[in-house]
């Protein structure tokens, strides 16, 4: 994140295809390990050796229906793998779901697939819902996230705010 | 200017405004599934208050029995929990066993007009009995269950219209396949199924129709309420409802006809359903090592009577493991009492427990390196049903059976003439 407290994002670029489902983001062989270590196991199947590729604040690019599949958190591995945020042409419903809960920024902004060359810088913005080559002036502006769904995405995800009313028991230590 | 069925749904389990697409809705939970994963322990995070638990149910499937000390440690909090809160439908290993979605068909936990969640990406399979059925995540299933509520964003919904008769030996999984094929994705928007063949489409096949919309990443797919559907429901629940029709004059972002007669068996090729299916003569004679017929989508006692049906008397190919497994025990043991499962182990078929097994990978036919199998599950993913280098080709419960037979990918047809 990039200075004033508001949600803009500076990263390099990953690219990724249309249609990306949940397996191949959090495979059955990871679902059994420790949460630290799944997030190494994405894009195993179809990107052998990307994950330890990735430093913090790298941003993913993405095509259509991102997330298609399952529901199991594999939002929370991105968000793990030290990624800043992810904009995709579009987001599949569940998969926008886990993103805000876990507190994993995604935005939809048709288009985006075919903006970035990987490797290249992108700057990502939650103010004002645009994203623009960092290097470049042009910016293509993204879908808005609903002000209620940011509220949560702000408060770090869905588990801080039902701690705070009460609803969960904080996490050990 | 009307709603649809599912924009009158949430329309009436939130605060009653009209509701349209664009829209963010929040609406009353009548009923939230927690299962198994929710409780492991990379996911399960206390509860210290539940709203109501009488709109709460616990189900063990994708884990049951368990086949690691994870999944035991899973098992063994969920019990707390039901004891803790006094959760009266559980549905532990045992009797009452089986997928969470074919439970609420069993049992007729499904309200028409009513709000499901469940933590299980297949939930829109309720979506037969009228309901606003989703899949949601771990923490919104934490949400629900502590406040009632969840969230919504509402999209536009797409019409489907069945026409006509399936031929002998075409079933619902084929319309499916022929949808996926033809559309492909259904991301951000909603499936409305109705027209004049739905009455002829039993229950069970509806809800293999509805159970496959998760894998067109449709938002919800609600069938329109018909007389079949109601007597089901009725047949097995006290509680008051309100089924919701469309309003004539609703507002579809595009209305689609489907003529059940001109369908033909189908089968996905690997790695997604999406833009994906063949004609069985484009595949057929691709050898197979493993054979599925299961989950929530293909696991119904009229999946297993047509699994039997080609079966009976005959042998599957001694290069081919076939492993069926029932959505229900309720539904095994019916299947036992009628026979089918003699006819399908007596050809030499694994029957197993009811559980979502194989469909996910997680145990009872795990597939290795380079193999091939065909299923008539939910998912053909890379890496879904085991190593990522296995093929998992798509079909109806009758052609992974006429395949298993064959040793190869195979026709139904000859077995329905």
């Amino acid at each position: 994140m990039k200075g004033g407290g508001g949600m803009v994002f500076r990263g390099r670029v990953w690219l990724t295809g249309d249609n990306i489902n949940t397996d191949l983001i959090l495979p059955i062989q990871a679902y059994y390990l420790p949460i630290e270590e799944q997030a190494s196991w994405v894009f195993s199947a179809n990107r052998p050796g990307w994950a330890a590729q990735v430093r913090q604040g790298d941003i993913l690019v993405a095509g259509r229906n991102f997330g298609m599949g399952s529901s199991r958190p594999a939002a929370r591995s991105l968000k793990n793998l030290g990624l800043a945020c992810l904009v995709a042409d579009s987001i599949n419903g569940l998969f926008y779901r886990n993103a805000v809960n876990f507190a994993f920024p995604a935005l939809e902004a048709p288009g985006v697939a075919g903006m970035f060359q990987e490797g290249e810088v992108a700057e990502v913005s939650f103010e004002d819902f645009s994203v623009s080559r960092a290097a470049g002036r042009a910016g293509l502006p993204t879908l808005p996230m609903p002000p209620q769904l940011l509220r949560i995405l702000k408060a770090g995800g869905i588990y801080p705010l039902l701690e705070g009313l009460g609803k969960i028991a904080p996490v050990d230590g | 200017m009307g709603m649809t069925a599912i924009e009158k749904i949430l329309a009436r389990n939130g605060d009653g405004e009209v509701v349209r697409p664009g829209d963010i809705v929040t609406v009353r939970v009548e009923t939230a599934i927690l299962f198994d994963n929710n409780f492991m322990d990379t996911t399960w995070r206390e509860i210290l208050e539940v709203k109501d638990p009488g709109k709460v149910i616990v189900v063990f499937d994708h884990r049951a029995p368990a086949a690691q000390v994870a999944s035991a440690r899973a098992h063994k909090r969920g019990r707390e929990f039901v004891r803790q809160f006094g959760i009266d439908r559980f549905h532990d290993i045992g009797p009452e066993q089986g997928i969470s979605h074919v439970l609420v068909a069993d049992h007729g936990y499904g309200l028409p007009g009513t709000v499901l969640v469940c933590g299980d990406s297949h939930t829109c399979s309720a979506g037969v009995f009228n309901l606003a059925a989703r899949g949601v995540g771990a923490p919104d299933m934490t949400y629900a269950v502590t406040m009632g509520e969840t969230w919504f964003r509402v999209g536009e919904t797409i019409r489907y219209d069945l026409h006509g008769t399936l031929p002998p030996g075409v079933f619902a999984k084929d319309v499916f396949l022929y949808l996926a094929d033809r559309y492909g994705d259904h991301a951000t928007l909603n499936i409305e199924v109705g027209g004049p063949a739905l009455a002829a489409l039993p229950i069970n096949a509806r809800r293999t129709l509805a159970t496959m919309a998760a894998e067109l990443s449709a938002e919800f797919a609600t069938f329109e309420p018909d007389e079949i559907m109601l007597a089901h429901v009725r047949a097995r629940t006290q509680q008051p409802f309100e089924a919701q029709y469309p309003d004539a004059d609703a507002v579809y972002a595009d209305r689609r006809r489907i003529d059940l007669d001109a369908i033909e068996p189908l089968v996905a090729l690997p790695d997604t359903v999406l833009n994906n299916s063949r004609p069985l003569g484009d595949v057929a004679g691709t050898p197979i090592d493993q054979a599925f017929v299961g989950s929530c989508a293909n696991g119904t006692l009229d999946d297993l009577e047509v699994t039997a049906r080609v079966l009976h008397g005959r042998r599957i190919d001694l290069g081919v493991r076939m492993i069926v497994t029932p959505g229900s025990q309720g539904i095994y043991r019916e299947a036992l009492r009628l026979g089918y499962l003699q006819s399908i182990v007596d050809a030499g078929a694994v029957v197993t427990n009811a559980t979502c097994g194989a469909c996910g990978g997680g145990s009872l036919g795990v597939l290795g390196p380079g193999e091939t199998c065909i299923t008539a599950s939910t998912r053909n993913f890379k890496g879904r049903m085991g190593d990522p280098s296995a093929r998992i080709f798509m079909a109806s419960p009758a052609t992974v059976a006429a395949s298993a037979i064959a040793g190869t990918i195979a026709s139904p047809l000859a077995y329905f003439r």
